[in-house]
């Protein structure tokens, strides 16, 4: 696992991603200029068309918030409306370079059957998911209440996360879905990058965003196929 | 928002005998005549214009009023000054399909050669043929290239067709409740129309207008079963229920005892007034045969860099949302920059011509973006 590179890549060139949320720039870095995204989740499009603006990218939204929906088509955006959970097949095999999931997938009712479809879709993932072994959360354990932080700001009864995971949950579940880790950068409790040691990682990130590459069987599979 | 008040409709000859319209299918047209109306101002670059496709039995009449009538154009929710087609920014274009019967030539025209009505000497039309005599239209206003192309049902099956086969001409498409390919179902219901027309006595093999017959039971009862095509079982639950139509009157019988009863049979009733059998036939028969992706390559739509927007509608069972998502699929997958919606309304199928707030929005959206281009696009 390498951690520290992308970090040390974005302090060289801050005004890179001008104008983008702090969690958008740093997904925006693990990008390859040129690449075809799909973003899923993507909110009112401020990735893909800053990636489309900026960095010769091409890009797709999905979306599932009329709201959303409405101000990425306003703003050049094309996005598709359709529930992450139960539509994917919509999108053909390996028709992107690479496909988004930003703070989606602790929402999604059943996370391994979407990143089946991610890894069908685009050879490489990038995923970010807020981090449920933060230590605070874990201090709100103990003391007797459910975690709530910036990163997880819902209380328990309403809360679109329903399948919450600590960073080691989270990276033995992505191994058995057969990815391998290119990178990942994590976020401390406050939403900046940071950079810990592997074994703090757990305790003080609030978040993480990983770039996931297909395993072996999965590049076999397509390879036999094509 | 503003109303754009009375507007007319024009008449032009586009093709005549010393240029025909050659057809899809090669055969000619000596004569052609199209209907249509315009809203707005074109802008001195010419780069404004939003044409508009109508549905099966529309006509150009889209917007205004026409003097002395009860109601506006058939799409007057959506045009007009400050509507998602704002006129004070768009120059809109609407016209009659080629086989109508309003004011564009059609199978009840006169055929040149015998002073007769066409009949069934009318050459069969594909959608192609309505994409071609409209890019004839736009040659003649001097509109080399659309700002927009919008169309809802078989108005949106002509905007695929004509981005799929013109892409440079078209900068954003608009494609709400249509299809790329009917299904069984779909065509079955045409059939059920068309037979009901055919079968009526009164068609005389489709000389009815120069026999002077009429097949207005064969056309009223195909309207009739098409209309319920077009509302959703909630909407027609809504708007009729199981109501009575006449308390006192109707009681058990085999007349107009239901309220929905009368309202069908007021539709197939007042359709007779404007629309023509033989145009029911031929453009419901282009319809079934509509399969423009196996003609066109999509590819072509995305190297234009066009911009499609595809809405449907979760009560639409005449052109379901499976129909637009495998539009979508198939630009998607030709990496076409294609946006989607489905668009929750109770309405079914006629919610394309309703004013149903979430989808006037997404239209709104698309096409405020296509006029705020930067000065080099």
């Amino acid at each position: 696992m390498t951690t520290p590179s992308p970090v040390a890549s974005r302090r060289r060139r801050p005004s890179r991603h001008l104008n983008l949320r702090d969690d958008l720039a740093v997904v925006a870095d693990l990008v390859a200029d040129g690449s075809r995204v799909l973003d899923l989740g993507c909110g009112d499009g401020q990735l893909v068309r800053h990636l489309e603006r900026r960095h010769g990218c091409t890009g797709t939204g999905v979306e599932i918030d009329p709201e959303a929906v409405l101000r990425a088509i306003r703003s050049g955006v094309s996005v598709i409306e359709l529930d992450i959970d139960a539509q994917l097949g919509e999108f053909g095999d390996d028709s992107y370079d690479v496909v988004v999931l930003s703070k989606v997938l602790q929402a999604t009712r059943r996370p391994a059957e979407v990143l089946a479809q991610m890894s069908r879709i685009a050879p490489r993932c990038i995923v970010s998911v807020p981090n449920f072994g933060l230590w605070t959360h874990r201090w709100r354990l103990l003391r007797g209440r459910m975690p709530m932080s910036r990163q997880m700001p819902y209380d328990w009864h309403d809360t679109p996360n329903i399948h919450n995971a600590t960073l080691v949950d989270l990276e033995e579940f992505l191994a058995e879905q057969g990815f391998a880790v290119e990178q990942r950068i994590l976020f401390d409790a406050a939403g900046r990058v940071a950079s810990w040691p592997d074994r703090l990682a757990n305790l003080m990130s609030g978040a993480a965003v990983y770039l996931l590459a297909r395993g072996d069987e999965a590049q076999r599979r397509a390879s036999t196929t094509a | 928002m503003g109303q754009l008040g009375e507007v007319r409709t024009e008449q032009v000859r586009l093709f005549d005998h010393d240029s025909p319209l050659v057809l899809a299918s090669g055969q000619r047209l000596s004569e052609v005549d199209v209907a249509y109306e315009t809203y707005g101002e074109l802008s001195p670059e010419k780069d404004n214009a939003v044409m508009i496709c109508h549905a099966l039995t529309g006509d150009a009449h889209a917007a205004g009023w026409h003097p002395g009538d009860r109601r506006p154009g058939w799409w007057d929710t959506l045009i007009g000054p400050g509507k998602p087609l704002d006129t004070d920014r768009l120059f809109v274009v609407c016209a009659n399909l080629l086989g109508g019967c309003q004011g564009t030539t059609g199978p009840a025209s006169p055929d040149p050669a015998t002073g007769q009505p066409y009949g069934l000497d009318f050459p069969l039309l594909q959608v192609a043929d309505f994409v071609t005599v409209h890019r004839a239209l736009l040659a003649h206003l001097q509109i080399p290239r659309l700002l927009g192309l919008v169309g809802g049902s078989l108005g949106g099956m002509q905007v695929l067709e004509w981005t799929l086969s013109h892409p440079d001409e078209v900068e954003n498409a608009v494609i709400v409740a249509a299809s790329s390919r009917l299904s069984a179902q779909n065509i079955g219901f045409s059939a059920v129309g068309r037979e009901a027309i055919m079968r009526d006595p009164e068609f005389s093999d489709g000389q009815y207008g120069a026999r002077g017959t009429n097949p207005a039971t064969g056309l009223a009862i195909a309207r009739m079963l098409a209309h319920i095509t077009y509302l959703s079982e909630e909407a027609m639950a809504t708007k009729f229920g199981r109501r009575i139509q006449d308390a006192e009157q109707s009681g058990p019988g085999f007349g107009v005892d239901f309220a929905v009863e009368s309202y069908l049979r007021h539709q197939g009733d007042t359709f007779l007034t404007r629309f023509d059998a033989l145009s029911y036939l031929y453009l419901t028969r282009a319809m079934d045969w509509f399969e423009p992706f196996s003609e066109h390559d999509a590819a072509a739509v995305a190297a234009a860099g066009t911009r499609v927007l595809v809405v449907s509608f979760d009560s639409d069972w005449r052109f379901s949302t499976a129909h637009s998502r495998a539009i979508v699929r198939q630009l998607e997958a030709a990496r076409v920059r294609v946006s989607f919606r489905e668009v929750a309304s109770p309405w079914g199928h006629d919610s394309f011509l309703l004013e149903v707030p979430d989808y006037h929005a997404t239209v709104r959206a698309f096409l405020d973006r296509a006029l705020d281009r930067s000065p080099a696009a």
